[in-house]
């Protein structure tokens, strides 16, 4: 059951960023145009998703352990460091150089265009490489 | 204004993804740590790579469904999809996965860390882009 909530969330994920247009590239990119022709779509999405949280967050917060697990595993690291500075500047830089978030690569494979699936073999090979120097 | 209700609608899809997510397993949708648990095999799996299926599913159901045409294929050289990639699993990981585009419920929490991360990130996004579109010739 917990399998089944896990892809149905991820279903309506998936068609969240298809309907919003955040599996096009082109979208994304025009959401950072902030100098020339910009594009609030992907501002709009984040603002609708934000909002849907808000305000079923404290149905949440009420309870003491999720419906089908022990407890919540949410992230506790709370500090600010360089680590932290440095790979949200690189993660910004891969952004702005070809529009995808880890989650629209991955749901844009269905597309099938070869130059996607590079992207997401890429990104494997960058959280590799950078677990490797943090684990060091 | 018709076209800025596909993407809240798409938002309110997104969100409510979240939220599920959370009330039934408590976990956080945040895409980059589910495909890196899935890949590094994390104990008690399973869902994590079901999550990624719908997550590559749900598209072609929209696209079906309601007969969209698929998004344009970009333009870029492979390689800005390489380097892109590269720099993207690799920021996120090295900032332990300080989101992905969903670290949502941090906002909410209005996390500082997650805020000072998506502010960085988003400025080295718009600084990339004003390069590679204005100062870099030929493309």
């Amino acid at each position: 059951m917990r399998n089944i909530i896990a892809l149905l969330c991820g279903l309506f994920f998936g068609i969240g960023l298809a309907v919003s247009g955040i599996t096009d590239t082109a979208t994304v990119l025009g959401f950072l145009e902030v100098l020339g022709n910009w594009m609030p779509d992907l501002a709009l999405a984040i603002g609708a998703a934000v909002f849907v949280i808000l305000i079923t967050f404290p149905f949440i917060m009420r309870r003491k352990s999720p419906l089908m697990s022990q407890r919540f595993l949410l992230p506790t690291t709370k500090f600010i460091d360089g680590k932290l500075v440095g790979g949200a500047a690189i993660y910004g830089v891969g952004w702005g150089l070809y529009g995808y978030f880890p989650s629209s690569a991955m749901s844009s494979l269905v597309y099938q265009d070869w130059k996607t699936a590079i992207f997401v073999a890429a990104m494997l090979i960058g959280m590799t490489l950078a677990n490797k120097i943090s684990a060091n | 204004m018709a076209a800025y209700i596909t993407p809240i609608i798409g938002g309110i899809f997104i969100g409510i993804s979240a939220f599920v997510l959370v009330l039934f397993l408590g976990r956080i949708a945040d895409v980059g740590g589910i495909i890196w648990g899935a890949v590094s095999a994390q104990p008690d799996n399973a869902w994590r790579w079901l999550f990624l299926i719908g997550l590559v599913l749900g598209p072609l159901l929209y696209h079906t469904l309601l007969p969209t045409p698929y998004p344009q294929v970009s333009v870029l050289p492979w390689w800005y999809a390489a380097i892109g990639g590269l720099l993207v699993g690799f920021g996120l990981k090295l900032g332990s996965s300080f989101t992905s585009s969903q670290g949502l419920l941090r906002i909410v929490w209005f996390s500082a860390r997650y805020l000072a991360a998506a502010v960085i990130f988003t400025s080295t996004g718009v600084a990339t882009l004003y390069v590679v579109r204005h100062l870099v010739p030929g493309l």
